[in-house]
């Protein structure tokens, strides 16, 4: 049987929660870096006991910690992230230009292939590569070239949270940064370009339709349909069929398209998922009721899954990585909740169960099945 | 010998359950004590100072002898007591409320 590992990066420590794939029954184990900030924990697909985890703080800033032995020992490696050249400048609140500083690393993407290759999304906004299991971390600067003078911070800081490696073509890969936008390059990095035509942010942007500065809270894909793309913006959730060279919007009956995580069915590319926010000076669910809604048509259709989610006084936030899906026969998919909880549904989202309540606001939530 | 006190964080960090000891080459300066702990406990490389600049974290302090040194300049010789290891230097991780 199936062994089910949900990785939890939490505002005070990580944390392993365990199932068989009945994921039914759950041990809890942590908290890894108990104190930390741990923005992001995650597997490589390569090698399912190779985690990495970007652990970080007020205090002693950016600390990276690798597992090999799926999470029971740690040691650190690199953290020095150094952007290359000349750092330039871009833009700050108050219009001025601002010099780029290193902030932590928010999202890491290992390869699909390669356990010691590792992408890591950071704050401020850049994508950094590491080739030697996280020993040392190079820019892909060519990423911060296009227009990066103009991207400006939102509230959450200008973080590069979402990197996607196209699972048919290793050399195109897509990102997305908090108020600036996606993008995506076809030659393994050296040169990006933005991809954000279609994208409609009136109430953020002077310019509503700009080729920068639109807030993309996270993007999914099916791997089997690498050029569809499913995004949860700031407001609207739309798609792409043409790998992000044009969106359209599929919010449909949502009760509200503000959101942040975006998530694609294990077996089904046109059943999505996303979990609405009032809006964005509210940050918790409409009417108190944490929903999440599914789409079996790739949007614009939308039903309300609720069964073991909080009907009422719920005002907790689901953070844009803290929504996971695994690949089981009958999929599970995992969110956590800015008051710590982490729900588990084993059916595709129609019924949930909270698998602990009580832990510190939950960041990033991600899931492997180990043989 | 130094001897260096850390916080709890980088005690857990660098695997260390109470002060540590160090060999630093005179004159002692709070650069060489932070050289001299980086080079024996490399996983509190960035955690004191930043890895690039040096400068020290704004939530990080330097306390000895009764004295915040957080100031000093980081050439600047330090305190003979702690030079000659009678006192501790020690690295604070500065107040936060909430």
């Amino acid at each position: 049987m199936s062994e089910v590992r949900v990785l939890v990066g939490t505002r005070k420590g990580a944390f392993l929660l365990r199932s068989d794939e009945r994921r039914q029954d759950w041990t809890v184990e942590g908290p890894h870096f108990p104190g930390w900030e741990v923005f992001h924990i995650t597997g490589t697909p390569a090698d399912p006991n190779r985690l990495y985890a970007s652990q970080s703080g007020g205090w002693f800033g950016q600390v990276m910690q690798r597992s090999d032995d799926g999470g029971k020992t740690w040691e650190t490696i690199g953290n020095e992230f150094v952007y290359e050249g000349v750092p330039g400048t871009h833009q700050w609140y108050d219009g001025s230009q601002h010099p780029w500083e290193f902030k932590r690393v928010w999202h890491l993407e290992p390869s699909p292939d390669d356990a010691d290759s590792v992408y890591a999304g950071v704050e401020d906004a850049a994508l950094f590569h590491s080739s030697d299991g996280g020993k040392t971390w190079r820019e892909l600067p060519g990423l911060r070239e296009v227009k990066g003078h103009l991207w400006q911070p939102g509230a959450g800081g200008m973080c590069l949270h979402t990197i996607i490696i196209s699972p048919d073509n290793p050399n195109r890969i897509f990102v997305a940064i908090s108020a600036a936008g996606a993008f995506r390059t076809d030659d393994g990095g050296v040169t990006w370009r933005p991809i954000n035509e279609g994208l409609k942010s009136e109430y953020e942007l002077p310019d509503a339709t700009a080729e920068v500065g639109h807030c993309v809270h996270s993007i999914a894909m099916h791997p089997s349909r690498p050029d569809t793309l499913f995004m949860q913006k700031h407001w609207d959730v739309m798609r792409s069929d043409n790998a992000g060279e044009l969106w359209y919007e599929v919010s449909g009956n949502l009760p509200s398209d503000f959101g942040f995580p975006i998530a694609v069915h294990a077996h089904e590319p046109e059943t999505i998922y996303v979990v609405p926010i009032a809006s964005d000076s509210h940050h918790f669910p409409p009417d108190g009721k944490l929903r999440v809604y599914r789409s079996r048509s790739g949007g614009n259709e939308w039903e309300a899954l609720t069964n073991g989610l909080p009907q009422s006084h719920c005002y907790v936030n689901v953070l844009r990585n803290a929504f996971a899906v695994d690949t089981l026969e009958s999929c599970g998919l995992y969110l956590g909740t800015t008051g710590g909880q982490v729900y588990v549904s084993a059916d595709s989202g129609d019924h949930w169960m909270p698998v602990v309540r009580d832990l510190p606001p939950v960041l990033s939530v991600e899931v492997q099945v180990l043989p | 010998m130094i001897q260096v006190t850390l916080p709890l964080h980088l005690r857990t960090l660098a695997q260390v359950t109470g002060p540590v000891e160090l060999e630093v080459s005179q004159p002692v300066t709070q650069r060489a004590i932070l050289d001299a702990l980086e080079a024996a406990y490399p996983m509190l490389r960035g955690t004191i100072r930043d890895p690039v600049t040096k400068q020290r974290r704004a939530f990080i302090r330097f306390f000895a002898c009764g004295e915040d040194l957080s100031h000093e300049p980081p050439d600047a010789a330090v305190p003979a007591e702690v030079a000659t290891g009678k006192q501790p230097f020690r690295i604070i991780g500065a107040m936060a409320g909430g």
